[in-house]
């Protein structure tokens, strides 16, 4: 919009998503200097990270009930439109945006979280912002941005049977380790990612924050137009038409240049786990917890003992022989229907071993309706699993959903950070078919192992 | 907001990569509705141990942080910078920067400069040697000191004059309400909304 060569650019903001924890400050900023929120209609919010997954309206915890009632009345006093617990369009941010038709080709979207990077799944550029840009963009629907560089992350090939979108990302970011996509906008693509479904291309793009990209994208073609069709906020008739037109018109040029560029091939790849600390620190199914003195650089060496003794790993280990005591199923990472189908699939007529925890989290309230009017949640109470109402859950442990210390989990979310999932918890991420198998054999495992 | 031009003081040396933000203030203390008071959950995880740095005597009362690579990476939670501000520290210095982190101590006058690694691994050993060192970071020249040493960093321009000045961004975007208001009026009407019309 603005673009002075002086000042950094100044960006639009298409859409504008909030949730309790990194709103309330901005709020605050907004009364105390007299503003009001520029563009409502732009604007939405919904509550996720605090909420209780057990039951839908107690929140036990004072300070967390504290958070909902101040996103409340702050909705209500700026004229803010939220979805509440209870409410069928409830659920993880990142869940809702899309499911709502919301997310759409050629925008910009934002959120006060690391992982609106998701929304890139549609070829919109989206990313996270701190509490001082909500305010910002609450106030006057821009950022100032500088220029970003580009990359490409080109994925030739066809991913192999068994192999997901989320084997791919943690691929992906084991290669680049986690500042490797800094101050970058990466666009994935190549053969793998556009047979990727739309959940898939989210479980991707979501992950970019893990290496450090500012955002991720995918170009948007039929299979995203069709995904965004008949949905509550789509476009209908000619607005449609006129919508189509421009959204096709997003394809990145054949010849396009990039800052970078990594090739990936599909053929290679197998299911991918993480044994450290960071979602950098990962390796096959298949393979074994690295010695640290294979790294060569002494920072990374150090890194991955410190990751082994708080893991409480030795190297050489094969990661099917780590025993798990908590399987989490769930986030904006792999929450989505289509996640749930595939964790289901694996884990039907089976049984969750004995001394294993296996917590289903839907990442929406609507994805929990459509999970039960396609039977999953018989199938994941069958086997021996809980099943929960939707929100964020375990993949941060904000809310009561947390790990004891020493506990281990394999995990569908996101993050393996040192305390993430709960004080002392260690988290191994997966995808859903190895959450499912992992609770199944009580150890890592992928569904060819049962 | 505070100007800020240039801090000097005793520094923690905090031997540690990939300090992320989850690290550097847990889930459970972001429940706070204000702006203040997070100190309690600064390296919460870390802070039972006697040994971490900011644990030990010769350490208290530090204001400049100096990390391993990649500090403030992960969630975009700005808590991390008001928990390192409300526990006292002004600067930070990193090899690297997680991007939002970094902007978000930006906007909070949190001082944080990227200097290579060597220079860290200098300057830990400095404060290590004598943890009472001054140690200076000097946005106007853009240079850390410490003893007899010094180093340079980049730093973005518009970003310093934006903090020497205490400007407000978003009194200083408003300054061009008239563009956003003119680009309004042309954007597409098949858009997506989430209220009906404008409020
Ligand atoms: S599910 Fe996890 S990563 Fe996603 S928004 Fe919630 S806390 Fe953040």
């Amino acid at each position: 919009m603005r673009s002075d060569g002086e000042q950094p650019d100044l960006l639009y903001i298409d859409l504008h998503l909030l949730h309790e924890v990194t709103s309330p400050q901005a709020f605050d900023g907004l009364r105390q200097a007299g503003r009001k929120v520029r563009r409502t209609d732009l604007t939405l919010a919904t509550e996720d990270h605090n909420t209780p997954t057990d039951n839908l309206f107690t929140i036990a915890d004072p300070t967390s009930r504290k958070q909902i009632e101040t996103l409340r009345a702050n909705c209500e006093e700026f004229g803010v439109r939220i979805h509440s617990l209870g409410d069928a369009e409830q659920g993880v941010v990142h869940v809702v945006g899309p499911q709502l038709g919301l997310t759409q080709p050629g925008m910009t979207v934002v959120c006060g979280d690391s992982h609106t990077s998701t929304h890139g799944a549609f070829g919109s550029i989206a990313f996270g912002i701190g509490t001082s840009e909500v305010e910002h963009v609450l106030a006057t629907q821009t950022l100032p941005q500088s220029k970003p560089k580009t990359m490409a992350v080109t994925v030739d090939g066809s991913l192999p049977e068994g192999v997901s979108a989320k084997d791919l990302i943690l691929k992906i970011i084991s290669i680049t380790g986690t500042g490797g996509g800094k101050g970058h906008i990466v666009e994935y693509r190549g053969q793998a990612i556009e047979e990727l479904s739309m959940e898939g291309r989210m479980t991707v793009c979501n992950m970019s924050i893990e290496w450090g990209a500012k955002a991720g994208l995918i170009a948007p073609d039929e299979k995203t137009f069709e995904y965004v069709k008949g949905r509550a906020h789509a476009p209908a008739g000619e607005e449609w038409d006129a919508a189509l037109e421009y959204w096709r018109s997003l394809k990145t040029d054949e010849d396009a240049e990039f800052d970078r560029e990594i090739v990936i091939d599909a053929a290679e790849l197998s299911p991918f786990v993480t044994w450290g600390t960071n979602p950098g620190q990962g390796v096959e199914l298949s393979g074994a917890v690295p010695d640290p003195a294979s790294f060569d650089d002494p920072i990374e060496r150090t890194t991955a003992e410190n990751a082994l003794t708080y893991m409480g790993l030795e190297a050489g280990t094969p990661m099917r022989e780590v025993d798990v005591d908590v399987v989490f199923l769930g986030s904006c990472t792999n929450g989505r229907i289509e996640d749930l189908r595939a964790a289901a699939e694996v884990i039907k007529g089976r049984k969750v071993a004995d001394g294993v925890n296996m917590m289903v989290v839907p990442g929406s309230a609507r994805v929990r309706e459509q999970a039960v009017a396609e039977g999953l949640d018989k199938v994941f109470t069958e086997a021996g699993a809980d099943w929960r109402f939707a929100g964020c859950s375990m993949c941060l442990g904000m809310n009561p959903d947390q790990l004891t210390p020493g506990q281990r989990a394999a995990s569908t979310s996101n993050r393996n950070f040192e305390g993430r999932q709960g004080k002392g918890g260690r988290t191994h991420l997966v995808s859903p078919a190895v959450a499912a198998a992992t609770a199944v054999a009580g150890r890592l495992a992928g569904p060819a192992d049962l | 907001m505070e100007k800020v031009t240039t801090h000097t003081g005793p520094a923690a040396p905090l031997r540690r990569s990939n300090v992320d933000t989850d690290q550097i203030i847990p889930a459970v203390y972001l429940k706070r509705v204000t702006k203040t008071g997070f100190e309690d959950g600064l390296f919460a995880e870390w802070r039972d141990d006697p040994a971490f740095v900011l644990n030990q005597d010769a350490h208290q009362g530090a204001t400049i942080l100096i990390a391993g690579t990649e500090f403030g990476t992960g969630s975009s939670r700005e808590h991390a910078v008001w928990a390192l501000k409300d526990y006292g520290f002004k600067a930070v210095i990193a090899p690297r920067f997680g991007d939002i982190f970094r902007g978000n101590s930006l906007k909070n006058g949190l001082l944080t400069v990227e200097l290579p690694a060597e220079a860290v691994e200098a300057l830990w050993d400095a404060v290590e040697a004598d943890p009472g060192l001054a140690v200076t970071v000097d946005l106007v020249e853009r240079e850390v000191r410490a003893g007899e040493r010094s180093w340079p960093f980049e730093f973005d321009d518009f970003a310093r004059w934006r903090l020497m000045e205490g400007l407000d961004d978003v009194a200083l975007t408003l300054r061009d309400e008239a563009r956003i208001a003119a680009f309004e009026s042309n954007r597409d009407a098949w858009r997506p909304r989430t209220l009906p019309s404008a409020a």
